[in-house]
């Protein structure tokens, strides 16, 4: 197991945002999770990394307890890619050679840029890796912060909405990458998503957050008309 | 924003062609010309600071300032050199660099392209602590030497006062932000709250001085490297010397917090020790040279952004790339202030705020025009 999420609690002094959230992911598995704005989906990616700390519960990444680890430690094992990607003057082979800052001393080793190289190839970029982030696309933009959370070598990947500002090719594209990657590394991901048709089609798990508690976890047989016309308030066609 | 090294897109093309060399060893190339970027700079400070040496209102030439430099000039020789010249050069380059840096550390942490040490509020700190000492305890005087009409008769408790106040701003400044987990917006708010309560308490003081009293004053704040000596020089190099290997030791965080705060953390930065630590850096840098110096203005401001967009916003270069343009501009604006209008000597703050607000004004509206 990569990933357990125990009796996990987050709430912010107005109010509560998560509650009592238990999950456990394996070695390639791709956990989509699901629910409306404001259901509480980023805020379980970063509790899981610690970008937040939670108010109660736990969470462990094979089997030792995030909250005990140091954030360098937390950095090596989970790569984490933000909903909001900053505009920054860089080049796109310095955006991922920064996914080695947790193993970085004092200045990138040959290993380092080796890493590097591969998680560019990986994600077909070597062709923009002197070109400026804010040259790119958006999508092109979304494969580098992918390959920066690839060069962590992390045995869990968190996204937050990876595919929320990509044309549909591009979005296809985007989850196909993730999908290959997290079943060649054999390691987790836990996506959060709008996209159902994406969802149901690339993801092996599934996590339907309603109002901060989870309403239905499980595999393909949990995204039924019901579950989601509960969760989205919405009238579906299966 | 960016201006690239130029060749660089032609670097890609003609090493692509070969098909031994990969990414890595383009991005070698790559980096190999920002490397080149800082020899030039470096180079370019010791031509400019050789023409410094030999610039004055005293006719050296180069064998008198080198026979000085050796220990064999004449007495006369040996004071402008020795006494006069080099410390002020010195000076420049460090506290030019040590400006700079700190600008370029502040930008960084405040998410702020307009950070300098000026934003929050320090040089109107240090402002009102000259103003205390030369006005409250009397530290300004009236003399009659034909060149300067008002002196500063006690200058370390003008430089001590002025310290002080300077590192209450930034105290203050960083235990109101501690409130606000360092967030970069509480950082510049009260920057801006603290500057204008100096300002205002520098204006009380002000109105109840007496006219000898603000001259001085006056011509603390213009900012002038002919008031510092040896002992200033090395206190200014050992501080600037360890702040530079200080922020050196973070320039992979200050990479990742450019990627915003919650890819920082996520790469295992801990930002608000990053930010905290950055910002009393900076800060204790700009208080001291400001203390010794008078204000000089835009060298915080002005070094960063030329470099940024000359090598790009990797820290792992633009510090060191900072400082040294830091050193370059203040030296040069020095040399000018010496030589202009000789054997008249102009503040260099006033240089370095008369070139480098229309140098400014230019980067911004190209910055905008790109955008």
């Amino acid at each position: 197991m990569i990933l357990s999420v125990n009796e996990l609690a987050f709430t912010y002094p107005s109010h509560s945002v998560l509650q009592k959230i238990n999950f456990s992911i394996c070695k390639g598995d791709f956990l989509a999770v699901l629910g409306v704005n404001g259901a509480g989906k980023s805020t379980l990616l970063k509790c899981i990394n610690r970008v937040l700390k939670p108010c109660a519960g736990a969470v462990f990444i094979q089997n030792d307890e995030v909250g005990k680890l140091s954030q360098r430690e937390i950095a090596k094992r989970i790569g984490y890619v933000a909903q909001r990607q900053e505009s920054v003057c860089m080049t796109v082979y310095d955006a991922v050679l920064l996914g080695r800052k947790p193993y970085i001393q004092w200045e990138a080793s040959k290993k380092d840029l080796e890493i590097t190289h591969k998680a560019l190839k990986m994600l077909e970029l070597e062709e923009y890796s002197l070109r400026y982030l804010n040259e790119l696309s958006g999508g092109e933009q979304q494969k580098v912060v992918i390959a920066r959370a690839l060069a962590q070598e992390p045995n869990l990947l968190l996204l937050d909405e990876p595919t929320s500002s990509l044309d549909l090719k591009n979005q296809l594209e985007v989850v196909k990458i993730i999908k290959r990657v997290v079943r060649n590394q054999q390691i987790g991901a836990v996506v959060s998503m709008h996209d159902l048709n994406l969802a149901i089609r690339f993801a092996d798990k599934f996590l339907l957050l309603k109002n901060g508690e989870i309403f239905a976890a499980g595999g393909l047989e949990v995204m039924t008309p019901e579950n989601i016309e509960s969760v989205y308030s919405i009238s579906v066609k299966v | 924003m960016v201006v690239k090294l130029k060749g660089m897109e032609k670097l890609k093309n003609q090493t692509t062609s070969n098909f031994n060399i990969n990414e890595t060893d383009i991005y070698l190339r790559y980096t190999g010309r920002k490397k080149l970027v800082l020899v030039v700079l470096a180079c370019l400070i010791i031509l400019v600071a050789i023409v410094a040496v030999n610039a004055g209102s005293m006719n050296l030439n180069l064998y008198q300032v080198i026979q000085s430099i050796l220990g064999n000039g004449s007495n006369v020789s040996d004071v402008v050199i020795w006494r006069i010249r080099l410390p002020r050069i010195l000076a420049a380059i460090i506290a030019g660099a040590g400006l700079s840096v700190a600008g370029c550390v502040m930008q960084n942490n405040l998410r702020n392209p307009l950070a300098s040490p000026s934003t929050l509020g320090i040089s109107n700190a240090a402002a009102f602590g000259a103003n205390l000492a030369i006005i409250v305890f009397g530290a300004g005087s009236i003399s009659s030497t034909s060149t300067d009409a008002v002196t500063i008769n006690n200058p370390y408790l003008v430089t001590v006062s002025a310290f002080i106040c300077s590192m209450i701003a930034t105290m203050v400044i960083l235990l109101l932000a501690r409130i606000r987990s360092f967030s970069p917006e509480a950082m510049v708010l009260s920057g801006v709250a603290l500057s204008s309560l100096f300002s205002a308490g520098t204006i009380l003081i002000q109105y109840f001085a007496q006219d000898f009293q603000i001259a001085a004053v006056v011509f603390w704040t213009f900012g002038d490297l002919g008031r510092i000596a040896w002992p200033e020089v090395s206190i200014l190099t050992c501080l600037i010397g360890v702040a530079f290997i200080y922020f050196m030791s973070k320039r992979w965080d200050y990479n990742a917090l450019d990627s915003g705060e919650e890819t920082a953390k996520s790469l295992g930065v801990n930002v608000e020790r990053v930010r905290q630590g950055g910002m009393f850096v900076s800060s204790l840098i700009a208080a001291v040279a400001v203390s010794f110096l008078g204000i000089i203005g835009f060298i915080g401001l002005v070094g960063p952004q030329i470099m940024r967009r000359i090598i790009g916003g990797d820290h792992r270069y633009l510090i060191p790339a900072s400082a040294l343009m830091g050193s370059l501009l203040l030296l040069i604006s020095d040399t000018m202030a010496r030589t202009m209008v000789s054997p008249v000597v102009l503040p260099v703050g006033a240089i370095t705020s008369f070139f480098g607000a229309p140098l400014f004004l230019y980067l911004l509206v190209r910055g905008y025009q790109k955008k």
